[in-house]
């Protein structure tokens, strides 16, 4: 039986096996470190490695995220928690001004190696302050990557490339996805002896001939459900083409599984309006639009702020019903 | 935890300025001309239409950063706001290089892609430049922050202007600095003006604005930034602590500047009289000041400043000429220095798409 760990533990593995590799890696964060995390992700990693290594910082995302930038110009390499990606907002000059440009504005004399990580996921009923799915927002900074595992394996992997990485890179999870089980192997059963996954490289979840549904994010197993019921009820064929990292993105493998399905659904759960379906839409009929057999088709979070009554949120985000419907349309 | 202002008297009987050879004392002049004379020649260059946004002179604060700079170590860093040429040139930044940033050349500092608001120089320990308004602070704990990690004994000083008190940011790296015991020193350059609005109208503050800081269990000074001397003695006290308490101080220097906020300020002798600014220019110049020193120690004749001012002259206009000369970037520079792992052409910068131009 292969290994099955959760989303919440590989990424508790990644970095704990990176705090081990190298010792300029420090997490920082609200609560990350006596507290175990407020979603548990750091869980004993205080214990294991004290003070030094891992920091609770207060509720001052400004102070701790810029400090951990000007940290990061010396070689201190910060993985920095915000409990919310939400709370993005009151540091979003420190990443934007300063981890994103400082290396543009000074002629390429500075890098910023930090990861800034959390949750950014809607569908937990905690409102629109608490609900923002920012990916779209940070990969439209040059200076800037983005990346969104959707599953525990890539959760890992990714993460551990991640903190390797010399700029900034912001990692977004999901707290609906923290508690879910997948094939993890463990390092003795990996042939390099770990799981490091390139930002850069998308990875196709389930291949099919009809369709391409292309997502990221916990919308890839949106998709993944999609796909199943597509088959079964209305053979259809479904790809799923899971990017995995927006910035650097692999238009590689979108174009080339497009190319071969002639028909294409972005899938997020981030809203449509310069949305990142938008970005990947405009590609594919760009560069695809003689293979095109029907218009490129997004499913997104309904346009407006995150409503907080539970079964109304659920009609806000894309559902594997809302993906069917779409592919139908075109299909 | 305050500390009286020392007279210039007591100031200039401090140790660490006791220190100073004669030479020593010659440089700090030399360097202080050097900031002014390069300001000057770059306000005509701007005025002649030959550079592209703001331009923020320094005309007037040169000993605050002078002074600073000259107490600097191996291990001590600074990083400061947007009025940030005299900064760069105290640390040793050339002017050659200063000036063609300026000119939006290749051969500026930043490859012509900062501008005057964005020099940086890391190998002199000089972090920038920065353009928003107290968004360099919690960097500066950061660098403080990476001192204490590596186990290094030094200091990090974080220069903003008094505008700059009241953004969140700031306080944040007040509490964070004290809470975590960092080596950071905060100087607050208060020229009075926080662009066209006066100390008064936009800070509520008791004695001053450095007194906050008690407020947060930290060490502070205020002081006038006119005599190059006070400005060593004080901030000295400040970098001794850092040093060998690792603990963090808030230093606040009383200065003026000449000229507007930027040269743009259309504004400058609305908000404040024409007497007052001709005031400070006579009886109040940190440069005159500290010529009044050389001479009355007898450190040097007036011969020699002299001498020091022509040279300084020379080097600026040079410095333009150099400038003017450069070639602009390449227009395949604009993808340059975006990501490091592109620049260095690293497996991570060859995979995936970086850049969406079509």
């Amino acid at each position: 039986m292969p290994r099955r760990i959760t989303y919440r533990d590989a990424l508790r593995e990644a970095m704990d096996e990176e705090l081990a590799r190298d010792p300029m890696v420090v997490i920082m964060g609200e609560e990350v470190a006596q507290y175990n995390g407020a979603y548990k992700v750091t869980q004993g990693l205080w214990d294991k490695w004290g003070d030094k290594r891992i920091v609770d910082t207060p509720i001052s995302e400004a102070g701790f995220i810029g400090m951990g930038i000007g940290a990061s110009m010396l070689g201190v390499r910060p993985v920095m928690e915000l409990m919310f990606w939400s709370f993005y907002t009151v540091a979003w000059d420190q990443i934007v001004n300063n981890a994103a440009m400082v290396r543009y504005m000074s002629g390429g004399k500075i890098n910023c190696p930090i990861v800034i990580r959390g949750p950014a996921n809607g569908g937990t009923s905690v409102g629109a302050t608490h609900s923002h799915t920012p990916e779209n927002i940070m990969a439209s900074f040059p200076g800037m990557k983005c990346v969104v595992p959707a599953t525990a394996y890539d959760a890992k992997g990714l993460l551990k490339a991640a903190i390797r990485d010399n700029d900034p890179v912001m990692f977004m999870e999901s707290t609906k996805l923290y508690g879910e089980e997948w094939d993890v192997p463990a390092n003795d059963e990996l042939p390099g002896g770990e799981l490091v996954i390139p930002l850069g490289v998308a990875d196709i979840k389930r291949s099919g001939t009809d369709i391409s549904l292309i997502a990221h994010g916990r919308a890839v197993i949106t998709c993944l459900q999609a796909a199943e019921i597509l088959e079964a009820e209305h053979g259809i064929s479904a790809e799923v083409v899971d990017v995995r990292s927006i910035r650097p993105l692999d238009e590689e493998t979108i174009l080339d599984s497009v190319s071969r399905t002639h028909r294409a659904i972005y899938v997020e759960e981030g809203r449509p309006f310069c949305g990142v379906g938008a970005q990947i839409a405009y590609t594919i009929q760009s560069k695809l639009f003689d293979e095109l057999d029907a218009p490129v088709l997004r499913v997104t979070s309904l346009d407006a702020p995150a409503i907080y009554s539970p079964p109304l949120e659920a009609l806000q985000l894309p559902t594997p019903e809302l993906v069917i419907e779409k592919a139908l349309s075109i299909c | 935890m305050a500390k009286k202002s020392a007279s210039s008297e007591s100031a200039a009987d401090a140790a660490i300025n006791r220190s100073l050879t004669p030479d020593d004392k010659i440089k700090l002049y030399r360097e202080m001309v050097r900031i002014r004379r390069f300001e000057q020649v770059s306000l005509q260059h701007y005025q002649a239409g030959r550079m592209g946004g703001f331009l923020h002179l320094y005309i007037g604060q040169e000993s605050v950063a002078t002074g600073v700079v000259s107490l600097m170590g191996e291990n001590d860093h600074i990083i400061t706001a947007y009025r940030d040429h005299g900064h760069a040139l105290a640390v040793g930044m050339t002017m050659n290089e200063c000036m063609a940033e300026l000119f939006g050349k290749g051969t500026g500092c930043s490859r012509g892609k900062g501008g005057s608001m964005h020099y940086f120089a890391p190998d002199k320990n000089y972090w920038g430049g920065h353009g928003i308004v107290a968004g360099q602070t919690p960097l500066g704990l950061g660098l403080a922050y990476g001192l204490k990690y590596r186990g290094l004994k030094g200091a990090a000083l974080a220069f903003l202007g008094d505008g700059a008190v009241n953004q969140g940011a700031y306080h944040e790296s007040l509490n964070i600095a004290e809470l975590f015991d960092l080596p950071v020193i905060y100087v607050i350059e208060n020229n009075g003006y926080s662009m066209g609005t006066s100390q008064a109208r936009s800070s509520a503050f008791g004695n001053s604005l450095a007194e906050r800081a008690a407020g947060y269990g930290i060490a502070w000074d205020t002081f006038s930034g006119e005599d190059i001397y006070e400005v060593r003695a004080h901030t000295h006290a400040a970098i001794e602590r850092a040093h060998t308490e690792c603990r963090p101080t808030v230093l606040e220097v009383k200065t003026y500047r000449w000229e507007g906020h930027s040269v743009a300020d259309a504004n400058k002798l609305k908000y404040r009289t024409k007497e007052e600014v001709e005031l400070h220019q006579r009886e109040h110049d940190p440069i005159q000041r500290w010529k009044r020193v050389l001479l009355d120690e007898g450190v040097c004749d007036e011969a020699e400043l002299k001498k020091i001012d022509k040279a300084a002259q020379q080097e600026a206009e040079e410095s333009a000429e150099f400038a003017k000369a450069s070639a602009y970037p390449a227009p395949e520079t604009i993808f340059e220095d975006v990501y490091w792992e592109v620049d260095q052409m690293t497996t991570a910068g060859l995979t995936g798409r970086h850049f969406f131009n079509d």
